[in-house]
Order: structure tokens, then C-alpha cells, then sequence
């Protein structure tokens, strides 16, 4: 159980600032999904998170800043999937969720027994163990995505980072892979970061919510505090409607003005 | 536990044994094949008798014993030492950039090593300088150098791998330009400096075999130690720190690592192209894509394709040589277009 506490990050890249003094939590086996539009420093707190970008202020994921981790060890805690990752097409499944013990292996070592049984429940876990001798370039994009799940899971990592891990997938799709993360956080008590483009599917997911604009934390909190019409409509630019859903999650609809005819 | 996630040992072990079967007939044919017609079963037996604890009678001539072992044999191991080094530089470098036509030769290493010999061929092998023994020396000093030019012009601040290839592409350009200008100034040079470049096994000794012979193993003992390294690369330098690699210090030590197994290659046989695309290539067509298998694959069949490609060099206009360039070249370059093409196909 690794709790993830943000404080005052600050991030540049190419000498441009990103992220300024962006402070965030999250509670161990929670869920946060970040929100806000194309540009304003979702990925970038990803990849800080995931100790892949040089910032100012303090990252502490479980007991330790992330600054004193090096290499194994942050990885051996934080498994990271981005957004559009490589996946070499003639490797196979089972090769790459193998990867996925990449940290828990000395700089000789080899793969052990133990490692190759966690990737296998891993890979049953998510229900791409039946297909472990497929090519990587011959898989659809929801099988894709079950593998990158897969790779991580391996990693046994206390945090997983997750950057749109639903972009390239149809509605049914995006809900198996939410339900799987879910399913994780509440198993394994996994804490789940990540980024989610859609913003009723935030709410139904992810216990708390953090909204971002222009690098600054513009709304934190539960979905009913953070997705009101008015920060939506300031924020995206956008007209929307926010009602209440089946299960008490608020509801994000676009609106169309009746076109001039 | 069975199942594909335990090792494919039956499957491995199928690829070594292959490998090994193909080294050991080419060792077989290359030592069997050549000017003076040696009797074969007689040449098996005395080679078996090497083997320890193995006692045959050859019924070999002495003469036909010092032509197996003093000429002909030197020449298949050293072929065999090229060959491996050549191949594993080749996908050791692949690995590194991720780029399935990466050659041993490249990052200046050829062009360093060709301006190595150009120098030492116009300048220190006259009756003044300390003769023909220097090109070797300077060969593998100037490809050890070009690298090295290359990695320090081409690696600034963390930049990506196509920016250190285009560095040993210029670098390459810029050494073969001096070479140019050396041999213009010195035209009686030409012939032989153009012999050398095409790359040649002739003259193999033991002594060549050993000189090298602890380069290769430590080069060759390094590049096989990262296999995994390179798998994990093989994601990307991003995914493979966020799997606690450090992706410029791997690349920093298997670069090395293959340029000094490519120098000591290059130092006893001057420039043979191709081996270090076609042989890894060919093994992952027929062994998958894991550098685990293709880097230890491409070091056996590496030595056995130059072995029998020393062999074609030395018997097809006999008793005139073929430059064994000339031979990797004539397989290889169809063979890069193939690979072209192939890779073509999957893109679309």
C-alpha cells in the first residue's frame, strides 16, 4: 500500500514551465484520475511521478521521496504505462510481460522460476495468458491494452500509472480495462494515478478527482465538487450539462446550441 | 509447471543445436575443401585425434598434416573468430538502435579502421617504418577511434540514438575523406591499401588467432551478458528507465563492447561487410526476436557463414583468392535488399 503525495512540483520542459507548484494526493488504494485539457501538464505530472523527469519540489511515494530512489528500486514500486508505448511487433506476450520483472532482477541476473510464475498470473490475471505466444503487432487494441496491464502487474508495483489507458478503445472496451484497474486497486490495493479524457467516466471510476489547467491544479476533490458546469465551462471552453447519473456520479453531456438554419 | 511461460528450453535447445551443427560442418567442409586434396576421412580422424583423450590414426602424410594444421586450419578459426565478432558486433549494435540495419561497421568504426591501414600502409610500411606488422595495430586503433569520435559527437546531453547514428555517419565521411586525400598523395599505395579494404583471410597464422583472441573473449563475454539489457531497450528509452534501466549506460558499455570485438576483427582481416546484418538477421527469422537467443545464435552462425564463405573465396578462381568482401557482398547485398523489402511489407 503506497500512498502518493505531490507538493509543490514544478516542471519545465524545453525551458517552457509546465507544471508549476502542483501539490496532489493520493490515498493508498485510491484512485485519482487527472483531468483537464489537451496541454495542461496531465502526462507531464505522469512522467514526473513515474521519476522520469528532472523538477523541483517533492515527490513521496509510500515512505520514500522519490528523489532518494534510484532506478530498481523506483521501479520496483511505480509501474508506468504511457500513453502511446512501444511495443516492438515481433516480440511476443509472453516476452514482454516478462519485462515487466525487469526490477526485480540484479544487473546479471537472469529470470528465475518465481519471476516467470508472477508474469504467468499476472498474464492470467488479465486474461492474455492464452494468447502468450502471439505477436505483439497481431493484437487488438483492447488485447493491447490488457498486455500493457499485464507487463505492469508483473512488476508487483504498489503505484500504477496509467496515461489514457482507454484513448484507443471503443466504449466496451473502456469500460473492461476501467473495471480491470478497479479491480486491481480493490485486490491488490494498488493506488491508481492516472489520466482519463472522458469526464463521466472520471467520475464513475476514480474516487477523487484533480482538475488541470495551464499547470496549475485548478479543482481537487470528489467528482460532485470538480465537475461542475461552471469549471467545465471555464476551463474547457466547452458547453456541457452536468446531471446526476444512475449512481450518483455526475453526468458530463455535450451541448449543442440548435444550429442557425 | 508447463506452459509457454517456462522456459522454451526444448525450443532454445533446438536452436543451439543447430547452430552448433552448422558450425561444426562448416569447420568440416572448410577443413576439407582446398588446393591440396586431402583425404577426408584421414583429415576427420587426425582432427579427432585432438580431441582429448581421443587417440586415431590418421594415416596423413606429414606434408598433409602441416597443410591441415600450419595453413588450412588457422585460416578456418581465424575465419570462424571473424565471423562470430563481426556478427555479434552487428546485432549488438541492431539492439542498441533498435534498427535491424545497424552494422559492425558503422559509427566509424570501417572508415576509421580503413584510415588506420591507409596510414600505416603509406607511411610506416617501407623499408624506414616498422613494416606490415603495423596495420593490424593501426586498424584496430583507428576503429576503436572512429567509435569513440563518434559516441563523444554524437551523444551530447541524453540525445536519442538517431542523432549518435548521423554522428557516425558524418564521422564516417570525414575519416574515408582523409583517407581519400592520403591516397591520392601516395597512388603506389593504392593497390595494396585496396586489397586490404575488400578484406582478405590470407595468410592466416595462429599467432593472428591468438593475438585476438582475449579481445574477442571479453568483448564477446560482455555483448552476451546484455542480451536482456537489449530486450528491455527494445521499448524504448523511456519504458525501459521506467523499468529501473539505465538506458545510456547500457548503451555506453554494449557500444563498447562491439566496437572492440569489431576492431579485433578488422585488425586480422581488414573490411568484410554484410556479416553483421545478414547473420543476425537470418536468426531472427528462425529463432524470434529475443537478443537473449539472437546474440550467442548470430556468434555461431556468424563463424560458421564466414567459414564457408572463406572457403568460396579460396576455391572459386583457384588457385587465384576472391577478396572475402567480395563473397559477403555478393550474399549480403541481396539479402539487405530482402530485409528492406521485408520490413517494407510489415510497415504497410
Amino acid at each position: 500500500m503506497s500512498a502518493i503525495t505531490v507538493d509543490k512540483l514544478s516542471v519545465e520542459l524545453d525551458h517552457v514551465p509546465v507544471l508549476r507548484e502542483v501539490s496532489c494526493a493520493v490515498k493508498a488504494a485510491g484512485w485519482l484520475a487527472l483531468i483537464g485539457p489537451n496541454g495542461a501538464g496531465k502526462t507531464t505530472l505522469l512522467r514526473a511521478v513515474a521519476g522520469l523527469l528532472p523538477h523541483r519540489g517533492t515527490i513521496q511515494v509510500g515512505h520514500a521521496d522519490l528523489g532518494a530512489l534510484r532506478g530498481r528500486g523506483r521501479a520496483r514500486l511505480i509501474a508506468y504505462v504511457p500513453q502511446a508505448p512501444v511495443l516492438p511487433p515481433d516480440m511476443t506476450v509472453e516476452e514482454y510481460v516478462l519485462l515487466g520483472r525487469t526490477p526485480h532482477l540484479g544487473y546479471l541476473g537472469s529470470l528465475s522460476r518465481r519471476d516467470r510464475d508472477r508474469a504467468a498470473e499476472a498474464a492470467e490475471r488479465l486474461d492474455v495468458a492464452r494468447f502468450a505466444s502471439r505477436r505483439l503487432g497481431s493484437l487488438s487494441g483492447g488485447e493491447r491494452r490488457r498486455v500493457l496491464l499485464a507487463r505492469a502487474l508483473a512488476q508487483e508495483p504498489g503505484v500504477l500509472l496509467l496515461d489514457e489507458p482507454t484513448s484507443d478503445l471503443d466504449i466496451g472496451h473502456q469500460q473492461q480495462v476501467l473495471e480491470l484497474v478497479d479491480d486491481l486497486r480493490r485486490s491488490r490495493g494498488v493506488t491508481v494515478l492516472s489520466t482519463l479524457h472522458d469526464l463521466t467516466q472520471a467520475s464513475q471510476y476514480a474516487g477523487e478527482l484533480a482538475l488541470l489547467h495551464a499547470g496549475r491544479i485548478e479543482a481537487a476533490g470528489p467528482a460532485t465538487a470538480v465537475l461542475t458546469e461552471e469549471v467545465i465551462t471555464r476551463v474547457y471552453a466547452a458547453r456541457v450539462t452536468v446531471t446526476t447519473g444512475p449512481g450518483g456520479h455526475p453526468v458530463v453531456t455535450p451541448v449543442r446550441e440548435s444550429p442557425a438554419s | 509447471m508447463s506452459g509457454p511461460w517456462h522456459p522454451r528450453r526444448l525450443r532454445s535447445a533446438r536452436a543451439y543445436g543447430v547452430a552448433v551443427a552448422f558450425l561444426v560442418a562448416a569447420t568440416l567442409v572448410s577443413a576439407l575443401v582446398g588446393a591440396a586434396d586431402l583425404n577426408p576421412l584421414a583429415t576427420i580422424a587426425a582432427l579427432a585425434d585432438k580431441i582429448p583423450f581421443v587417440h586415431l590414426p590418421s594415416g596423413l602424410s606429414s606434408l598433409d598434416r602441416a597443410v591441415l594444421f600450419q595453413i588450412r586450419l588457422p585460416r578456418v578459426v581465424l575465419a570462424a573468430l571473424v565471423g562470430g565478432l563481426l556478427a555479434v558486433a552487428g546485432a549488438g549494435y541492431q539492439g542498441v538502435f533498435r534498427n535491424p540495419l545497424v552494422d559492425s561497421g558503422m559509427l566509424g568504426a570501417s572508415a576509421g579502421a580503413g584510415l588506420g591501414a591507409t596510414l600505416a600502409i603509406a607511411y610506416f610500411s617501407g623499408s624506414h617504418g616498422p613494416g606490415p606488422a603495423a596495420v593490424p595495430v593501426a586498424a584496430f586503433a583507428g576503429s576503436l577511434a572512429g567509435v569513440a569520435i563518434a559516441y563523444l559527437a554524437g551523444a551530447v546531453g541524453g540525445s536519442g540514438t538517431a542523432t549518435l547514428l548521423l554522428a557516425g555517419v558524418a564521422v564516417g565521411l570525414f575519416l574515408a575523406g582523409v583517407q581519400t586525400f592520403i591516397l591520392q598523395r601516395s597512388t603506389q599505395d593504392l593497390q595494396q591499401v585496396y586489397y586490404w579494404l575488400l578484406g582478405s583471410l590470407s595468410g592466416a597464422t595462429w599467432q593472428q588467432a591468438a593475438e585476438i583472441g582475449p579481445y574477442a573473449a571479453v568483448s564477446v563475454a560482455i555483448v552476451l551478458l546484455h542480451g536482456r539489457h537489449l530486450d528491455v531497450l527494445s521499448v524504448g528509452d523511456e519504458e525501459a528507465r521506467a523499468l529501473g534501466l539505465h538506458p545510456g549506460r547500457v548503451r555506453l558499455i554494449v557500444i563498447a563492447a562491439c566496437a572492440l570485438a569489431a576492431a579485433s576483427a578488422v585488425a586480422v582481416s581488414g573490411l568484410i561487410g554484410f556479416v553483421g546484418i545478414v547473420v543476425p538477421h537470418v536468426v531472427r527469422r528462425l529463432a524470434g526476436t529475443s537478443y537473449r537467443l539472437v546474440l550467442p545464435l548470430s556468434l555461431l552462425a556468424g563463424a560458421a557463414f564466414l567459414e564457408l564463405a572463406d572457403t568460396l573465396a579460396r576455391t572459386i578462381v583457384s588457385p587465384a583468392e576472391l577478396p572475402i568482401g567480395v563473397v559477403t557482398a555478393l550474399v549480403g547485398s541481396p539479402v539487405f535488399v530482402w530485409i528492406l523489402r521485408s520490413t517494407a511489407a510489415v510497415r504497410t
